[in-house]
């Protein structure tokens, strides 16, 4: 936890850009900002010729400590700042970038255990730097990820987790997709009480803690299925994106 | 420094007039908090004013929809870039709240308590001559839980983290304390006119 503030804007160079679902891509940026605990978020500012300026909050997916910084930033329909970086933004432009910045939605090595992640859609973003920072902190407490989305492809960084799951027997997987269906996925419906029961048995133990990111619907919906399956809600921290 | 190939896209002349530095318009309500919405029940709601740990004045959820009424339309501008325009509530002005109690302000500064165990500060310098209430009813319909029903502070003026939700009691302090945003980076104060999103802004 900082008190302190995020400091200034910096430069950060973009160093490669990579497709992670069809409608998200990761952006690798070169920026000189402090180290960031698993969780937190950068705040982006674009500068058009005229002095224009837009900026967005956009969640980190790299692990504490990684070389380049990661940002998942999923395209919206009708989105100003995403869409630049879907159809603008190559390697080698700079932008301005500032913090880290979020005080409660952050996983440390240290803390109790065991981690119930779940993710919706492009809300899997923060919980990858946290099963990264968890991997790179070599496993200290059984971790579990719920990852909701609407098709199969668009479980991002699906192949990653699958294999952190097959190497690491703390660490659950468990997918499902609301719309087309596949086989491929654990489950095909939304998220509801069974499953939340089944991935509780699934994790073995009361998660000591809980983190829900995604649009706000399914946050609050989850959240609320985490309570009623006996999570103390002071041991749920929620991100919401915004629709 | 200019970012390549980025022109934007800029907001109508009176959304920009309408618009603090670094905001952008929605049309959504998107909602920001540390957990689950709590499970309140209006049976058991109780809203107390204090002075540190003594109360000075209480309301069960009857006696505080007894109170005088205000409604006030205009725009909130969230700490995450979001501002939304033409909002609607309804509820008790912190002036009718002191009034009720039959108190003027004993502190200058306050903490807003929560039922979820949030906490945020506000001068009351903010709150008196109309700035501030205890908001129940939004766009003409009861405060939804998501959004911090049934009873929210609105101070529409600041960032929108310091008009706290759930919303149990206001706690009159000597000094300017930091609640729970603020312990974590978040301004003191919070004017979006002047960008207080963080520690080191001024």
């Amino acid at each position: 936890m900082s008190t302190n503030g995020p400091g200034a804007w910096e430069h950060a160079v973009i160093t490669r850009i990579e497709q992670a679902t069809p409608r998200m891509r990761s952006f690798f940026l070169r920026a000189p900002l402090a180290r960031h605990a698993a969780g937190q978020h950068v705040d982006v500012r674009l500068t058009a010729p005229d002095g224009y300026q837009a900026r967005r909050s956009y969640s980190i997916a790299s692990a504490p400590g990684a070389q380049e910084l990661e940002l998942g930033i999923e395209l919206l329909d009708d989105g100003e700042v995403s869409a630049y970086f879907h159809d603008v933004a190559q390697p080698g432009d700079t932008i301005e970038v500032r913090g880290p910045l979020g005080g409660h939605f952050l996983w440390h090595p240290g803390q109790p255990g065991p981690v119930l992640l779940v993710a919706g859609g492009s809300g899997v973003v923060p919980l990858v730097s946290i099963a990264r920072a968890w991997r790179g902190a070599g496993a200290p407490a059984p971790m579990l990820l719920l990852h909701s989305a609407r098709t199969w492809e668009a479980l991002a960084y699906r192949d990653e987790l699958r294999g952190m799951a097959g190497a690491h027997a703390g660490f659950g997987y468990v997918t499902t997709v609301t719309r087309a269906g596949n086989d491929a996925a654990d489950h095909a419906r939304r998220i509801d009480r069974p499953m939340v029961d089944a991935t509780l048995a699934r994790l073995g133990a009361v998660p000591a803690v809980c983190y829900v990111c995604g649009a706000n619907a399914f946050v609050e919906a989850v959240a609320q299925l985490l309570v009623a399956a006996g999570i103390a809600p002071r041991a749920i921290r929620t991100e919401r994106y915004g629709g | 420094m200019s970012t390549r190939g980025f022109t934007g896209r800029r907001p109508g002349a009176d959304a920009a007039r309408r618009l603090p530095p670094g905001q952008h318009e929605t049309d959504d309500f998107p909602v920001l908090s540390l957990g689950p919405a709590p499970a309140i029940d209006l049976a058991n709601w109780r809203f107390t004013l204090r002075q540190g740990a003594r109360p000075l004045a209480s309301w069960n959820w009857e006696q505080f929809l007894a109170l005088p009424r205000t409604t006030w339309r205009g725009d909130i501008h969230c700490v995450t870039t979001w501002s939304k325009f033409d909002t609607v509530w309804e509820g008790v002005a912190f002036d009718d709240l002191l009034t009720a109690a039959g108190i003027a302000a004993p502190t200058p500064f306050l903490l807003a308590q929560s039922f979820d165990e949030y906490d945020t500060n506000v001068p009351v310098a903010d709150l008196v001559n109309g700035q501030a209430m205890v908001a129940t009813h939004f766009n003409g319909a009861p405060l939804a839980a998501e959004h911090g029903g049934p009873a929210r502070l609105l101070v529409p003026h600041l960032y929108f983290w310091k008009s706290a939700k759930w919303l149990k009691g206001l706690k009159f302090t000597e000094k300017d304390e930091a609640g729970f945003w603020e312990l974590r980076g978040y301004h003191m104060r919070g004017d979006p006119w002047r960008e207080q999103r963080y520690t080191d802004d001024d």
